[in-house]
Parts: structure tokens; sequence; C-alpha cells
């Protein structure tokens, strides 16, 4: 699986109003201003076209930050 | 194994109603500027048609097989069957079929009755009475389809009150021994039941006085047990997971590919997960018509609304197409007709 940086990108991407760079590894995406229920699901889509990977609802639930949903992915992909 | 071929059977005619009132997604009071556009983007629903108080499924539905009986100058008498597959019935009992016989003025011999589903129905209807037909024992069928959705909705919750429109349709089916057999793959699964649900008013929890008392789940999301609960993320995930799989297994049992189809035609859900259905099965967009933007999501009624709205005269000239239906059930399945000759007939609105 790519790294972190490219995997932050392309949520940063399917997020209109956020400026490139926002996002770290640490952040809290549910904190974000532009977090709603309705970004989970894009973030599923996306996660499911890029990397033929299901996430339910659980694991979105149990991940804090950008880099425990990529820790997710990644341990999924393996 | 839930793959067959029906013989002998054709789709004639498809005519859909809906209400006339609109109602605007941007004009929700819910949601903020910023949620409408995510919404609107996400979704694909902008604008939806909403049936007033007193306007039941069976009156769209009613007035779609008139068009129909009348374009077709169709002899009442020879209407032998009639289904009709809604989740928002007249009554708890009778069948809501039977009421549609008498007012469409039909045979007492015709065989009348109610299936109920809902986003799967009009794939499941289209396979019961293609059945029902085959032997030629019956000549004309009516299959009536439709539901009004926003009456069990709370629109107090912006989870769900911005997704569907209310529509009925009528399709009109034919014996006929020169067809070319239509191929069905049609699934279940009881486990997931929960996901999309109007949990009170049946037998296995009754109304009580608990029922009506509203419950906040989150700020703009209140809702109580008569209306409808929605598990957003797992239909997402069952959806993009069943129904590109099921598609590719009855292209595989009929031995054709997708490029040999002319449509697509998707239950009407949400853009985002339609598209990732249709890019797993390698559609391309310009085969895979929506009504999203202006009807939003009109369950059992979306496919054939979506064929009335955006395949009309299209789909004259032995088309193929593939219908594609996924939800509440959890109840999934698709169709393939092949050298299809459909008349779509122009849409009607109810005042």
């Amino acid at each position: 699986m790519e790294d972190i940086a490219a995997f932050i990108k392309k949520i940063e991407f399917e997020m209109d109003e956020i400026e490139p760079g926002t996002i770290k590894p640490a952040t809290h995406f549910r904190e974000l201003e532009q977090w709603s229920s309705m970004m989970g699901l894009i973030f599923i889509a996306l996660i499911d076209t890029e990397y033929n990977v299901t996430l339910n609802g659980n694991d979105l639930i149990n991940c804090k930050t950008v880099d425990d949903l990529y820790q997710v992915v990644k341990s999924k992909i393996q | 194994m839930a793959l067959t071929s029906i013989h002998n059977v054709k789709i004639t005619a498809i005519s859909a109603c809906v209400p006339k009132k609109s109602e605007s997604n941007l004009d929700y009071e819910l949601l903020s500027e910023s949620e409408k556009k995510l919404l609107v983007k996400t979704t694909g629903i902008e604008n939806r048609r909403v049936a007033r108080a007193g306007m039941c499924t069976s009156d769209l539905c009613f007035e779609s097989a008139e068009q129909i009986i009348k374009e077709y100058k169709i002899n009442r008498e020879e209407i032998d069957v009639l289904i009709f597959v809604s989740q928002t019935l007249d009554y708890f009992l009778p069948a809501t079929s039977i009421i549609l016989q008498d007012r469409l003025k039909l045979s007492k011999n015709t065989l009348a009755f109610d299936i109920v589903l809902g986003c799967s129905g009009y794939v499941y209807g289209l396979s019961v009475i293609s059945s029902l037909m085959s032997n030629g024992n019956f000549k004309k069928g009516l299959l009536l389809v439709g539901d009004k959705s926003t009456f069990s909705l709370s629109k107090e919750d912006k989870s769900t009150y911005p997704l569907f429109g209310d529509a009925g349709t009528a399709t009109y089916m034919e014996y006929d021994p020169n067809s070319t057999p239509i191929d069905f793959n049609l699934q279940s699964d009881g486990s997931g039941y929960k996901a999309i649900m109007i949990p009170d008013g049946g037998t296995r929890s009754p109304w009580t006085k608990q029922t009506d008392k509203i419950i906040e789940l989150e700020k703009g999301v209140k809702r109580n047990m008569r209306n409808l609960w929605l598990d957003g993320i797992e239909v997402f995930n069952f959806s993009i997971r069943e129904a590109p799989t099921n598609v590719l297994a009855l292209l595989d049992y009929n031995k054709t590919t997708i490029e040999d189809y002319d449509y697509v035609v998707f239950h009407q859900a949400n853009k985002l997960m339609n598209e990732c259905i249709r890019k797993k099965i390698k559609a391309p967009i310009e085969k895979v018509p929506y009504t999203l933007k202006d009807f939003g999501n009109t369950s059992s009624a979306s496919i054939p609304l979506t064929m009335v709205v955006e395949l009309g005269g299209k789909l004259e000239q032995n088309k193929n197409i593939i219908l594609s239906a996924f939800g509440v059930g959890l109840s999934w399945g698709s169709v393939a007709i092949k050298r299809a000759n459909i008349n779509c007939l122009p849409l009607i609105e109810l005042a």
C-alpha cells in the first residue's frame, strides 16, 4: 500500500472545502469542521474504490485519527 | 440458486405517475448550507416529489395503469393478472391489488395479489408476473409498483428525510411465444433486516404508548418507532458488495458481457453508492441513466420511473437492458432483458 501522505492527499481531495496540508496523520477526523456522517460514506466509497477494502461501521467508529484509518485499511489489504 | 430464465413473456409498455408537489433539499431547514451542498453532491438528490395527505401509492399506480389501458385500448376483461408491489399499502387488509382490480374495472376472473417488497420490488415483481404468464394461461398482466415512502419519514430526521420521494408505476406484460427469455438473479439476506426498517406496528412489535416517543439520536436526527430507520453505512456496504456480484453472476449465467447491453438501470438509491456499483461492473456512464436529481430515491418505483423519464423512445428497437435493484430486506436482484421493445409512456403528474 502507498504511504500515508498519498492516503491523506486522497482524503483531502474528497473534502472539497479543506485547505491541502490541513490533515495530518494525528488529525482527529471527526473533529474537522467539514466532518459529517455523509463524509463517513464518502470515506467508505473512496477506500472501496481505491484499495478494494470494505470498511464497516465498527471500523469507522473505532478509528479516531487519520492514522488509525490508514492502519485499518493497510491491515485489510495484507 | 436464484438464477433463472423465463420464456414466452414480454414487457410491452411502462408508465409512471408522480405527485405534482415537489420539495427541494435546498429549502430543507435542518441542513446548513455546506450540508446541503454535500448532500446534493454525495446523494445526487436535489428535488423530491411528495404525495399530499390522502394520496396513496395505489392512486399513483391507478393513474399509470389507466394510461396504459387507454393507450393500448386494452379490453379490461382481458387482463388476467394484477400484481401490486409496495410497502405502503392502502390498508393492513385487504390487499390493495384487489381494491385496484375493482377500481380499474377489471374482470372478477382477474388474479390479484400484493407483494411487500421495497427497493428490490420491481425486479422481483417482474419475475413473479413473468413466471405466472409463461405457460400461456394468462395472456395479459399488469404489474403495479410504487411507494409513498414519505409517509413514514420523520421531517426532523436529516439523515432520511431528504432522500426519498413518492412514485407509482405500471408495467404492461403480454404472453408472447416469440419473445426472448428474460434472465433473473434474485437473492435475499434476512440477517440484515434491521438495516432499513419501520420498527413498530406489526405483530412482532405492536404500537404502544412508547411508539410515538421522539428519540433524538444526534442533532438533527429525531424519529419515533413508526418512522423509517436507516443504517446508512450498513446499507452502503451491502449494496456495493452484493449488487455488482449479483449482476456479474447474471452475465456469467446468460453468457453475455456488459458490452452487450445498451442500458443498465439501477435502483436509484444514491449517486455515490450507485457510481461505486457502476464502476465495479464496468458499465460506461452514458449507459446508466439517473433520476435521483429530481425524484430522489423512489423505492420500488425507481427503476420503471427512470425508464419512463430517461429512456422514453429509446427502448423500442430490440434493445438489451439490465435492471439491478438492492435494498430493504435485505433483498436484491437483477434482470437481463434482451431484444426489448418497450414503450415508455410520458410521465404523469397527479395534483
